[in-house]
């Protein structure tokens, strides 16, 4: 046992060396599932010369990845914009961004501008948006009736719901119950006593979860496959499977669904902004952006994208979202430090109960 | 001798595939008796053993303990305990629990395990060794508690596999005058394998010879000496002087024999008699010649030879010489007397030979 | 002394002998020491509420006692943990056995390889594997009640039992070898003459095979502990909901609550555990870990 251990460090000494020899004309980029199809990579390589490698994420790892290295690593990341200043206040792990390397005209304005307000910290703009959609429900229509959040933790559905063990999931049970988290985020003690009912109500729900899926693709496929009846679940997850069958529906819940916006944002030590611009600029032109929301499933903050998008996914973003529901999208505001203690205590309670 | 044989076998084989690695033995053993079987390698002593120990299944046959059919009955309900080839002492175990072994398992009280394992340690000379550490002994020390541990069950039968194989030749000489003395004190029956001829004759009551799986010739260690039953035999046991020869005629029980290099003998033939120009072996062994110098100190003999002295092997008690036939050129090997009369041969001198037509064994050719 | 060791002659006589050493001594000083250094500095600062300022102390243990679930999940951990290296000492006894007694050239090979392949893909494959076996869609399920043992599928999965098979599976090769290797050792005869004394199957297995294979009995059950008290996939996905495993938490600190003191802590107090539970195993079976080491 002891040699193995041995061995291993002239290979990752290798690996290491191996990343120093990174050139100038690669992209390191930190991001989600789908969001640099490959077509769009082979494209922006082609017109540029600069590679991508791509690193598959979520919110909470990117933010652990960079504050690890001290923001090196990664040229390009992709946090939630609700995300990004607490991170930056407590681990300084990005750099702002150069608006006058950004073309935007790119972008549509409200967005850009909302965006830009939500990551100001110390006067600096730290994020500029990607992708946007929302979390809500998938259900289905032939086996089951819900139509919000608290739905799921009907009797009748035991055993066949699913949902992530995850801060999502706290804030959409909390509109669900009639409370606004977000109105709480400043004053952590009422947080922290609507965190504790919001918990009380997922524990009591538990029995009905099959698992806290951490797997989306293991979800949707019990979704298809009937072992599941429902989830809280991505708006772009519930319309692809929408397509396949459809009798699997994405629902807003009445409620409201959580409104997110997937960002770009520049890490601390990244080595080539130059190419992050690039990539910037060149992911938001309408036809590459169509693309892309293609391969997400989900809208890009692209103007004029939505002109050149899939007909069919217009069409169910339309049936899912009348101006109505629209209206009652929840959407994230920037998260304060210090609140994922409060609600990790919760979820290690869920988690603990039986 | 008791009425009932402490080891009985009736027509016990042994085969792997087509090989028959015991086959169709019958023989039994009185009590009290040290019987050692003797052959060379891969003759199949130890599947012998083996199968009387229980760990090997006869293919045919019966194998009666003390008149007891051991027909399925396992090893560990079998009255014959073994001393393995490499001994086996439990490396776990200091040499007092090696020895109380089989005594827990048949569930003795303690105190008569302490007193069996003492006075069995004292029987084999290593009073008070109970807490050593096995690998704390030496190689002749080691042997005697693996003895001990099989004799302290009191066994109808100790088998014995090549137990002084692993001993240096002065240590094995030593053990082998230990175990006879031991196997007297306490009458157990012995049965021993071995390769080593004389550890067979030192030993043993009783031999059987045993070749290619079965037993060429089964008795006393003189009668194997002296009356050699087959060429095998004769040639296994004791030093020998061999010649493939013709027949040329016949004389009473007694054939006049041409070597086929050319040395006139004349020798007793076991079994079917020959008629002239049949093949034979010839066997003669070294002490069986006498040396002269005189013709007349070799009257008693029936034939002589005038030979030459080629070279001179001394080894103390065993020495002998090596002569050359002056006619045939024929080489032959003699014993030197005790009493050191022909101590100073030298190569070259001319001695004269003599044989009586009994110490000269012959056999049919195969 | 102190002056003699440090002459410029001295130090020149002894200095092949340092560079000898350099490697071994960087990587235990660069490797081990001071990350574990660095862990326990760590470990003992505090987060604030508001995610900014530490302060020293011993904040980050405390609430590991404070916090039933905790110690709980930690104390669940341990006590699956052993269960499972013992299931997978039973489970692999055999195996060994038959690898090490009985299997021959062509045979043997064989078995070795089939105790490799889990190996090779990587563990999360693995686990998927087990979930699209398990699962109650899955194939075992269906099987199941295709051959009227249940009339409904069952669920398989995250049940405490799915977790122990999934650990079981993945530790039976670091158990497997060390037992085959001193199995390999043991004399036959020494068996058979156990036998011959009288012994049967049990008194044999007792006082002759297993007194043998105590040093690979204690190696392959350290590794097997150490790994499955630091195993993360298995537990996670095949106990779900409800795994409760303790590394689950040590990863939720450090990743999604970005309390890496905390996490800390609670990697040392896992280390301080696997060490404690070793040691204890070691003392009472009359080992030393160099020894079990050597012989396996
Ligand atoms: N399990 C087996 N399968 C096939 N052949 C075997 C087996 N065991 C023994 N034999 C063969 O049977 C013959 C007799 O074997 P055995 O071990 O009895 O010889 P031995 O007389 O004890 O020889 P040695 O003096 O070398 O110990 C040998 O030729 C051996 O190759
Ligand atoms: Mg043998």
């Amino acid at each position: 046992m002891k040699r193995t251990g041995l061995r291993c460090i002239p290979l990752m000494l290798a690996f290491a060396a191996g990343h120093t020899l990174a050139a100038d004309n690669t992209l390191r980029l930190l991001t989600w599932a789908d969001y640099a199809p490959k077509d769009v990579i082979e494209q922006f390589k082609k017109e540029t010369g600069i590679t991508v490698e791509v690193t598959l994420s979520n919110n909470e790892e990117m933010i652990s990845k960079l504050r690890a290295t001290g923001g090196s690593g990664y040229d390009l990341v992709q946090p939630s914009q609700d995300r990004i200043v607490s991170a930056q206040k407590e681990f300084r792990i990005y750099k702002p961004l150069d608006l006058s390397k950004v073309d935007r005209k790119l972008f549509i304005p409200s967005m850009l501008s909302a965006t830009e307000k939500i990551t100001t910290f110390d006067g600096k703009v730290y994020g500029l948006p990607y992708v946007w959609g929302t979390d809500g429900l998938v259900v289905n229509t032939k086996a089951a009736q819900i139509a919000d959040y608290t739905d799921l933790c009907n009797p009748a559905y035991a055993g066949k719901v699913s949902m992530r063990l995850k801060r999502p999931t706290l804030m959409a049970f909390a509109f669900a119950l009639g409370e606004n988290p977000f109105k709480l985020y400043s004053n952590p003690q009422q947080y922290g006593s609507l965190m504790n009912k919001v918990g009380d109500k997922l524990i009591a729900c538990k029995k009905n979860v099959k698992y806290f899926f951490e797997n989306k693709e293991q979800m949707l496929g019990d979704l298809r496959n009937g072992a599941l009846v429902g989830a809280m679940m991505w708006d772009s997850g519930g319309w692809k499977l929408n397509s396949e069958n459809p009798t699997l529906k994405f629902v807003a819940p009445k409620s409201g669904a959580m409104g997110w916006v997937d960002t770009y944002a520049l890490p601390a030590r990244g080595k080539n902004d130059t190419a992050a611009y690039k990539w910037i600029n060149f992911t938001m032109r309408p036809e590459i952006a169509a693309k892309i929301a293609k391969s997400v499933g989900n809208f890009s903050a692209s103007q004029g994208a939505d002109k050149l998008a899939d007909p069919k996914l217009k069409a169910q973003f339309a049936a899912s979202f009348p101006p109505a529901v629209m209206q009652k999208i929840n959407w994230y505001p920037a998260v304060p430090a210090g609140l994922e203690e409060i609600e990790g205590r919760v979820l290690d309670r869920v988690k603990a109960a039986s | 001798m008791s009425a009932i044989p402490d080891l009985e076998l009736a027509g016990v084989s042994k085969h792997y595939d087509a090989f028959s690695a015991v086959n169709d033995l019958s023989f039994s053993i009185a009590p009290g008796s040290f019987f050692s079987i003797l052959g060379p390698s891969g003759c199949g002593k130890t599947t012998l053993l083996r199968m009387i120990a229980g760990f090997i299944e006869p293919d045919q046959g019966d194998i009666r303990i003390r008149g007891q059919a051991m027909q399925g009955v396992a090893p560990n309900r079998r009255p014959a305990t073994m001393v393995f080839q490499h001994l086996a002492l439990f490396p776990m175990m200091s040499v007092g629990e090696n020895i109380a072994y089989g005594l827990k398992r048949r569930g003795e009280p303690a105190a008569e395990i302490r007193r069996k394992v003492s006075a069995m340690l004292e029987q084999v000379g290593l009073p008070g060794a109970e807490y050593k550490p096995v690998s704390a002994l030496s190689g002749g020390q080691k042997q005697r508690v693996a003895i001990a541990r099989s004799l302290v069950l009191e066994p109808t039968l100790l088998l014995l596999d090549e137990p002084l194989g692993a001993l240096d030749l002065k240590l094995r000489e030593h053990m082998k005058i230990e175990l006879k003395q031991l196997q007297h004190a306490i009458g157990t029956t012995f049965i021993y394998i071995t390769h080593d001829q004389s550890e067979a004759l030192v030993l043993s009551d009783t031999v059987a010879v045993m070749n290619q799986g079965r037993f060429e010739q089964f008795g006393t260690p003189q009668s194997l000496y002296y009356q050699p039953a087959s060429a095998f035999v004769a040639g296994f046991v004791g030093a020998n002087n061999r010649y493939t020869a013709r027949v040329n005629a016949l004389r009473g029980d007694a054939a006049e024999c041409v070597t086929d290099g050319g040395l006139p003998l004349i020798g007793r033939i076991v079994g079917t008699p020959p008629r002239p120009g049949d093949a034979v072996e010839l066997f003669v062994r070294p002490e069986a010649i006498s040396l002269a110098h005189e013709p007349a100190d070799l009257a008693h003999c029936d034939l002589t030879i005038e030979a030459e002295v080629d070279s001179l092997l001394f080894d103390g008690a065993n020495s002998s010489v090596l002569l050359v036939d002056k006619a045939s050129r024929t080489p032959l090997r003699a014993a030197l007397p005790q009493n050191g009369r022909f101590a100073h041969l030298c190569p070259g001198e001319s001695v004269r030979l003599g044989l009586q037509v009994n110490q000269v064994w012959g056999y049919p050719a195969r | 002394m102190i002056r003699l060791l440090l002459t410029p002659t001295r130090l020149g006589r002894l200095l092949p002998l340092w560079l000898l050493l350099a490697p071994a001594l960087i990587w235990l000083v660069g490797l081990i020491l001071l990350p574990h250094l660095d862990l326990l500095w760590l470990s003992l600062q505090t987060r604030g509420d508001g995610g900014g300022d530490y302060t020293f102390g011993a904040g980050n243990y405390l609430t590991f006692f404070d916090e039933p679930l905790y110690w709980r999940t930690f104390a669940r951990t341990a006590v699956m943990s052993l269960i499972a290296t013992a299931l997978t000492l039973v489970t692999a006894f055999p195996i060994a056995w038959y690898l090490a007694k009985i299997a021959q050239g062509r045979l043997r090979q064989l078995l070795f390889v089939l105790c490799l392949l889990p190996f090779w893909v990587s563990e999360m494959v693995r686990t998927f594997g087990w979930i699209l076996l398990l699962q109650s869609n899955g194939v075992i399920p269906h099987l199941l009640q295709r051959f009227g043992f249940t009339d409904q599928p069952v669920e398989l999965l995250y049940h405490d039992a799915t977790i122990l098979l999934g650990l079981v599976y993945s530790s039976l090769l670091f158990m497997v070898i060390p037992l085959a290797n001193t199995l390999d050792t043991l004399d036959d005869s020494l068996v058979e003459a156990a036998y011959n004394l009288g012994g049967n199957g049990v008194s044999i297995l007792r006082d002759i095979v297993l007194p043998h294979a105590a040093p690979g009995i204690a190696a392959g059950t350290i590794v097997v502990f150490m790994l499955t008290l630091g195993n993360y996939l298995s537990p996670v996905l095949l106990g779900g909901k409800n795994s409760l495993w303790f590394t689950e938490q040590i990863y939720n600190q450090f990743i999604t609550r970005f309390n890496w003191q905390q996490g800390a802590a609670f990697g040392f107090l896992l280390l301080i555990l696997s060490t404690l539970l070793v040691w204890a195993g070691l003392k009472l079976t009359g080992q030393s870990f160099g020894e079990a080491m050597r012989k396996s």
